[in-house]
């Protein structure tokens, strides 16, 4: 009895959540439209947020690239289709790979950092001191930093896409002596806006995810530094599920566009 | 209306001073913690009123209430002649620019210098002062208030405790409020840097005849600084009268703020 109890519990406070962020998104699309617009505040968030993340995607869009190369690589040679590497590489990473896996890392990197920050800063009565002060906090500080996000992921996931085709294009020009030249005109010569506009969209949403989430566990922070702790933990956790679902959604609904 | 159990001599307070700020029947409770419970006060301009109570027993409630950072249940909270719970949030922001409020922790933004931290609640309000007022002079101004001058562009992190409390002081000061909230002035202070910010606290009260309302459990800062002082008791104003009249008051209740 106790067991069905908590599981009961559990259901309550998890759906009790999910109102919650809906009703903090919605307030977010009717503060962004809103007067006074912070657009200082927003150019610094997207700053901070593209360049304390560039290395990170960098490294790991050309780590991606390599792996996914090498591994691959035998494979296509059992079956003498080399030269199809390419366009496989292309497709994977621009489709999938690359927007996931950039919106995976700076859901590690800039939602964890946004929880811990806003938790913090509701922990010392930061956001109090700024709502008393005649400013309002939810427009200065979630309506930028979602924003931010919203414009800065698809930007990261470009340059991790681009980054990670390079580094499988050096992994086939040390294995095949493939050019530059060559390797990139087959990636290109196979991917079509079909690939790359849904990609683009999806890395929209993966952007407007990674603030929401990591705005509202900093916002609506508990108590004391266990509370920031568990805000920035439970924004990762919560961002990175709401990823595979969007990215569930976004290839669901591609998939029936295109049939269509 | 309940009003004190005891009310004592009215410190400087006479008949025909004007009532600044004005609480009737303030009720708040967070769940079955009924945390204010008919809370009744009156603060009259240029008055130093000292709010004392326990830990726990509301008074951070009720000075959050008084700047409609927590929603009362039900009472009537006015200031300067505005019922707050009233208002719309255009005009309760610009009411709060009349209102200072100096927090527990100081709630300095811990991500700007100490002037970006002065400037900020000056981009709010530059209504407030006429067109061509220079920021950097106000800044300078209220910072030389507080003998804190020589840290204009330091971070929060490089102050100590006493200075991080004075620039919060002085960004309180900025907008040169008719009121101004202290939440536990002195609270995490060692006695001197206690005292050095009760001076300054009686500096400001002569220098620009603020009316102050001080919430605090510490006897020291309630003798130097109350004109007139109310004993928070189970939610309710217990006790009101100056210092010296609480202070030998039988009541054992009154007896136990006193007897060290």
């Amino acid at each position: 009895m106790s067991g069905l109890s908590n599981i009961k519990s559990h259901i309550q406070t998890f759906l009790k959540e999910i109102g919650e962020l809906s009703y903090f998104t919605a307030r977010f699309f009717k503060e962004s439209f809103r007067k006074p617009f912070e657009f200082k505040e927003f150019l610094r968030q997207c700053y901070s947020m593209g360049n304390r993340s560039l290395v990170l995607v960098g490294i790991t869009g050309f780590i991606i690239g390599l792996v996914l190369t090498l591994q691959t690589r035998p494979t296509l040679m059992e079956f003498g289709a080399v030269s199809w590497m390419p366009s496989m590489v292309g497709i994977s990473i621009i489709r999938e790979i690359g927007p996931m896996i950039t919106a995976l890392v700076c859901a590690g990197r800039i939602g964890s950092g946004i929880g811990a920050e806003l938790g913090s800063m509701r922990v010392t009565e930061q956001i109090d001191a700024m709502e008393v002060s005649g400013t309002n906090p939810f427009k200065y500080l979630v309506v930028t930093r979602v924003l931010a996000t919203t414009f800065m992921i698809p930007l990261l996931v470009i340059i991790g896409d681009a980054i990670g085709l390079y580094g499988s294009y050096l992994v086939e020009h040390l294995k095949g002596d493939v050019s530059f030249q060559l390797y990139f005109n087959q990636v290109f010569e196979s991917l079509e806006f079909g690939d790359i506009i849904p990609a683009t969209i999806k890395s929209f949403f993966f952007g407007l995810a990674i603030g929401l989430v990591g705005c509202f566990k900093g916002y609506y922070c508990g108590k004391g530094t266990a509370g920031v702790g568990r805000a920035a933990n439970s924004a990762v956790v919560f961002t990175s599920l709401l990823l595979f679902i969007i990215d569930f959604i976004a290839v669901f609904a591609a998939d029936i566009f295109y049939d269509l | 209306m309940k009003e004190s159990n005891t009310i004592l001599p009215q410190g400087k307070v006479t008949g025909t001073q004007e009532i600044v700020l004005e609480i009737k029947n303030l009720n708040k409770s967070f769940g079955d913690n009924h945390v204010l419970k008919n809370f009744n006060m009156k603060l009259y301009k240029g008055e130093n009123l000292v709010i004392m109570g326990k830990s726990g027993s509301g008074k951070s409630v009720m000075i959050k209430c008084l700047v409609g950072l927590i929603q009362a249940d039900s009472g009537i909270i006015s200031v300067m002649h505005k019922d707050i719970t009233t208002l719309n949030q255009t005009a309760l922001d610009i009411l709060r620019s009349d209102i200072g409020f100096l927090f527990q922790g100081s709630a300095l933004y811990d991500s700007m210098t100490v002037r970006e931290n002065l400037e900020f609640p000056l981009r709010r309000h530059s209504s407030r002062f006429e067109k061509n007022m220079d920021t950097n002079t106000l800044v300078m101004e209220a910072l030389e208030n507080v003998g804190l001058a020589h840290a204009i562009d330091l971070m929060p992190a490089e102050l100590s405790g006493g200075m991080q409390r004075r620039v919060a002081l002085a960004r309180t000061l900025i907008l040169q409020p008719k009121i101004i909230l202290y939440d536990e002035p002195t609270s995490g202070l060692d006695p001197i840097t206690a005292k050095e910010i009760i001076i300054l606290m009686q500096d400001i009260q002569k220098k620009y005849n603020t009316s102050s309302l001080i919430i605090t459990h510490d006897v020291d800062c309630a003798r130097a600084i109350s004109d007139r002082m109310v004993l928070l008791i189970d939610g309710t104003n217990y006790a009101e009268g100056t210092f010296d009249a609480l202070s030998v008051s039988t009541d054992p209740k009154v007896k136990a703020f006193f007897k060290h």
